[in-house]
């Protein structure tokens, strides 16, 4: 387990199984859902995420806070900024 | 204003529809403005009939998974086995199909525009196009929004 293992979550949002770009497409989808401030977890297999989170995250406006590995289940959580 | 990217989809083929969807529903998904430019045989992408069924080429493609000969590559059947190859491979991997990317594209705003000059050339009307595209228009329509892009892709 990383870094993130302490964060607590306001949603989950699972895209094991989904390869590029779906967890990404899935992801802003899933923060349109939650409210500025609000923390989602982002659960998923592709190992493309690893880079491609915390892209997504910047770009769209939101705060990397932390990733970890679980064999071949990445989490990630950002915490919504806008 | 948002950052931009300006996409032209200029191939019919399946593996030349994925970049231009991949990267416009990414770009999308990042709060970016974005447009694919739909032209000449980059069309089949839009069109209703043969997008959910695009095809890989097994002639003068050495970058087969299984290298076909270009004598062999011709038979019948063999676009249609190629194609079943690549997209049984795709599925197994968890790539999303191209009607789920245009969705995904659509959901998102991503401008999906067909060009009209190449509508006229190859015969296709409006309503041989998925519901999803965006009105159609010319060259200068897309230069006019590509000069505002920080990203400006020809596929």
């Amino acid at each position: 387990m990383g870094e993130g293992a302490d964060i607590k979550a306001d949603s989950i949002l699972d895209v094991k199984g989904l390869c590029c770009p779906m967890p990404v497409v899935k992801a802003k989808k899933a923060m349109d859902a939650i409210e500025i401030g609000q923390v989602l977890e982002i659960v998923g297999t592709d190992p493309g995420s690893k880079g491609d989170m915390p892209a997504w995250a910047k770009r769209a406006g939101h705060e990397f806070v932390g990733a970890s590995e679980d064999g071949e289940v990445f989490h990630f959580w950002v915490k919504k900024g806008k | 204003m948002a950052d931009r990217v300006a996409i032209i989809a200029s191939k019919g083929t399946l593996d030349m529809a994925y970049p231009p969807l991949i990267l416009a529903s990414t770009a999308a998904a990042m709060d970016m403005e974005c447009a694919i430019f739909f032209t000449f045989y980059g069309l089949d992408i839009v069109n209703k009939k043969k997008y959910a069924n695009l095809k890989v080429a097994p002639v003068g493609n050495p970058a087969m998974p299984v290298p076909v000969p270009n004598m062999i590559g011709m038979l019948p059947g063999m676009t249609a086995m190629a194609s079943k190859m690549m997209k049984d491979m795709m599925k197994k991997s968890g790539v999303p199909t191209i009607p789920e990317l245009i969705t995904a594209c659509h959901e998102l705003g991503v401008k999906l525009w067909p060009c009209e000059m190449t509508l006229g050339v190859m015969g296709i009307n409006a309503e041989d196009l998925i519901p999803e595209v965006d009105p159609s228009c010319g060259a200068a329509t897309f230069l006019e929004y590509a000069m505002e892009a920080k990203v400006s892709l020809f596929i």
